[in-house]
C-alpha cells in the first residue's frame, strides 16, 4: 500500500472508525455507499489532508471524485503536492 | 387516494417524463412504474399478503423508491430504515414490526442471514447489485434470497390488481422515543394523500417543479420528497447526502433544480461556502423543518437565495408536517413557525386540558386527517400522544412540545416536555445512547445531553463514570459507533469520576453541561 493511502486509512481507521484493527473497508470502498465518514467527518479529513501535506483544499473540491475513497483521496492528494 | 396511486396516475398521465435521478440513472415515469410492478410482482409471487411489513434497508438510490412503491403495489406496509442502523437495531425493529421482507444492498448479504436467524418472521430478503454472496448460501433454510437484477428479468412489468383501501397501512417511520426504544409511527393511506396535498398546496409545487433530496428517506422529510414529487408529477434528484456541498451545489445548476428541503445543519453548511461560483437561480423555494433556524442564518440564506421562498416549518412524525410559516410573514416574524397547515387545526392547552390564549405557553395539540394512526404495537404510548377529540372516533395529537401563540395566531416554539435531543435535524433519544453506554463493562453510570451547537442545532455529550482502567473516549466512541447509528454517535465525551444526583439518588442532568 502507498503511504498516502496507509496514512489516509489509518487516519480515518483510528480517529473516525475508532477500529482496533486498521481500516475494515476495501480502500476504493465508497464513503458515500457505505456509510463510512458523515458530513463533519470531510471536514475532518480535509483538515487532516491539509496539514499532513501541505496542500489547500477549496469547497469545490469537495466532491466525490476527490473525496470519496481511500483510493480517490490518495490520488488527490498525489496531484496537488 | 393510494399512495401508490401517486405513481400510478402520473405514469399513466406523463409515461415519458423523467421522474427520478439517480445514481447516474435517469428514470421515466413509466419506468419506475414498469420495475416497482415487477418487484411488486416478485414480492405478492414470494407470499407477502396484504399488511405485512416490507423493511427497506438502503442508502438514497434508485432502489429504495422502487421497493417503497413496490411493497405498497403489493398491499404491504413499507419501513424505510436509516442506512447506518446497525444490526442490533435492525433485529429490534424487524422483530416489532414482525416484517416478513427486506430490501436491501447485496453487500449486506451477511446482515440478511443474521437477521433470518434472529427474526422468526423474515421469511424474504431482496438484494440489489453487487450480490456476490447471493442465494445459494441457505439452501436447507425454507427462507429466501431473490436478486433485484433476476427479479427485472423474469417478472411482468403489469400493474398488479390494488389489494388494499385507504384505511390501510402504508408505512411505518421509527422515530427515537423518550423510552429509549424507537417507535413505528403508522400512516394510513389517507393519512399520506391528505398531508402531501396539504404540502403541496402551500409550497404551490406543480410538474414544472424539480426537487432534490439529500436527506435520508428513512426520515419522514425525506421520504415525503419522494411522495409528493410522484404525486405532483415533478421531477426527483436523489442525492446520498450533504456529505460534499461543492456536489450538491453542481447537481442543482445541472438539473435546474427548483425546491431544496434543508434542515439548519445543511442551511449552516451553506452557509460556510462560497456560493457565488455556481448558478443557484433556478431555487424557487427553500424549506427548513426538524428544528428552528437562528433568525441570523434566515437573514443569510434570504440574501444568499434572493429569489427563493423559504419556508420555516415544524412537525413531528406524528401529523407528519403541522405548522409552516407563509414566506410573506417572514420579515415580521422570522422566529415563528407559523401557522396550522392547510386543511388543519392546531391550539395550546394547559396541563388541566384548558385552551390558552395569546401570549400563554402550553402544549400544542392538532387536529386533522394527518392525525396520524398510532404507534406500531404500542397502545399503551398511542393513548398517551393520540387522544379523543370532540367528534365521536376522532382523535387528536398531543404533540408534547410547548409553544406560545401571537396576537394573530402565529406560533412560537418554546420547549420540548421530554428530554429528546435534536442533532443535525434528527430525533435522539438520551435513553438509547445511555443504555448503550451501560453496555460497555466497566461503565457504571452514563448520562447523555445535548449541548449547543452552530452547526448540528445540539451536539450530543456523554458524561461516563468508569472507574476501572482502559475506559476512555476512544474506547467509549467505538463501542457507540459499533452500535447506534451515525447521528447518534457522541460528539463529545467527558469521563467523571461521579455524577450529580438528586436526593432521591437519580442523575441530575440540568446540573450537566
Amino acid at each position: 500500500m502507498d503511504s498516502i493511502e496507509a496514512d489516509i486509512a489509518g487516519y480515518i481507521a483510528e480517529n473516525i472508525l475508532f477500529s482496533d484493527n486498521g481500516y475494515p473497508y476495501p480502500l476504493a470502498a465508497s464513503f458515500l455507499e457505505n456509510g463510512i465518514i458523515d458530513s463533519m467527518n470531510v471536514l475532518e479529513l480535509v483538515m487532516f489532508v491539509e496539514e499532513n501535506y501541505g496542500i489547500k483544499v477549496s469547497d469545490n473540491d469537495i466532491i466525490p471524485d476527490n473525496f470519496d475513497s481511500v483510493e480517490r483521496l490518495a490520488n488527490f492528494v498525489r496531484s496537488r503536492q | 387516494m393510494l399512495v401508490q396511486e401517486f405513481l400510478e396516475r402520473t405514469a399513466d398521465r406523463l409515461p415519458e417524463k423523467v421522474g427520478l435521478v439517480a445514481d447516474g440513472k435517469r428514470l421515466t415515469y413509466s419506468e419506475i412504474e414498469a420495475q416497482a410492478n415487477q418487484l411488486a410482482n416478485a414480492l405478492v409471487d414470494h407470499n407477502i399478503r396484504r399488511g405485512d411489513r416490507v423493511l427497506i434497508f438502503l442508502p438514497n438510490c434508485l432502489e429504495v423508491v422502487l421497493g417503497i412503491f413496490a411493497a405498497l403495489k403489493a398491499g404491504a406496509v413499507f419501513v424505510v430504515l436509516n442506512p447506518t442502523t446497525r444490526l442490533d437495531k435492525l433485529v429490534y425493529i424487524a422483530n416489532n414490526s414482525q416484517a416478513r421482507a427486506i430490501i436491501t444492498a447485496g453487500r449486506h448479504a451477511n446482515i440478511v442471514h443474521a437477521l433470518f436467524g434472529l427474526a422468526p418472521e423474515m421469511q424474504c430478503a431482496i438484494l440489489t447489485a453487487p450480490a456476490h454472496a447471493a442465494a445459494s448460501e441457505d439452501q436447507v433454510s425454507p427462507k429466501e434470497i431473490l436478486l433485484f437484477s433476476d427479479i427485472l428479468a423474469q417478472y411482468s412489468p403489469n400493474r398488479p390488481k390494488h389489494r388494499n383501501i385507504d384505511l390501510d397501512l402504508a408505512c411505518l417511520v421509527y422515530t427515537s422515543g423518550s423510552t429509549g426504544d424507537p417507535k413505528g409511527v403508522m400512516s394510513d393511506h389517507s393519512n399520506i394523500d391528505f398531508v402531501s396535498s396539504s404540502i403541496i398546496q402551500y409550497l404551490e409545487n406543480t410538474e414544472e417543479d424539480v426537487v432534490i433530496n439529500l436527506l435520508p428517506v428513512s426520515f419522514d422529510y425525506g421520504l415525503y420528497q419522494i411522495l409528493m414529487t410522484f404525486k405532483f408529477g415533478g421531477r426527483l434528484i436523489l442525492e446520498k447526502g450533504f456529505l460534499y456541498p461543492a456536489h450538491i451545489l453542481k447537481r442543482i445548476e445541472e438539473e435546474q433544480v427548483t425546491g431544496f428541503p434543508g434542515v439548519p445543519t445543511i442551511f449552516a453548511g451553506l452557509m460556510q461556502m462560497d456560493l457565488s461560483a455556481f448558478d443557484l437561480s433556478s431555487i424557487r423555494y427553500l424549506t427548513n423543518t426538524a428544528a428552528a433556524l437562528p433568525v441570523k442564518h434566515i437573514e443569510q440564506i434570504r440574501s444568499r437565495f434572493p429569489h427563493a421562498r423559504l419556508f420555516s416549518m415544524y412537525g413531528l412524525t406524528e401529523t407528519k408536517r403541522t405548522l409552516y410559516l407563509p414566506p410573506d410573514e417572514l420579515d415580521r416574524r422570522p422566529d415563528s413557525v407559523g401557522i396550522a397547515i392547510p386543511g388543519t387545526e392546531v391550539w395550546l392547552e394547559d396541563e388541566t386540558g384548558r385552551r390558552l390564549g395569546p401570549g400563554q405557553v402550553g402544549e400544542l395539540v392538532i387536529r386533522g386527517r394527518h392525525v396520524m394512526r398510532g404507534y406500531w404495537n404500542d397502545p399503551e404510548l398511542t393513548a398517551q400522544r393520540f387522544r379523543p377529540g370532540p367528534i365521536p372516533g376522532e382523535r387528536l395529537c398531543y404533540s408534547g412540545d410547548q409553544f406560545r401563540m401571537d396576537e394573530e395566531g402565529f406560533l412560537y416554539f418554546i420547549a420540548r416536555k421530554d428530554d429528546i435531543i435534536k442533532s443535525r435535524g434528527e430525533k435522539v433519544s438520551p435513553l438509547e445512547i445511555e443504555r448503550v453506554l451501560y453496555e460497555l463493562e466497566g461503565v457504571i453510570e452514563a448520562a447523555v445531553i445535548g449541548v449547543p451547537d452552530p452547526i448540528l442545532g445540539q451536539a450530543i455529550k456523554a458524561f461516563v463514570v468508569a472507574p476501572g482502567r482502559g475506559i476512555d473516549r476512544n474506547v467509549i466512541l467505538k463501542h457507540c459507533r459499533d452500535r447506534l447509528e451515525d447521528f447518534m454517535v457522541p460528539q463529545f465525551v467527558e469521563i467523571c469520576d461521579e455524577l450529580p444526583k438528586t436526593s432521591s439518588g437519580k442523575i441530575r442532568k440540568t446540573d450537566l453541561k
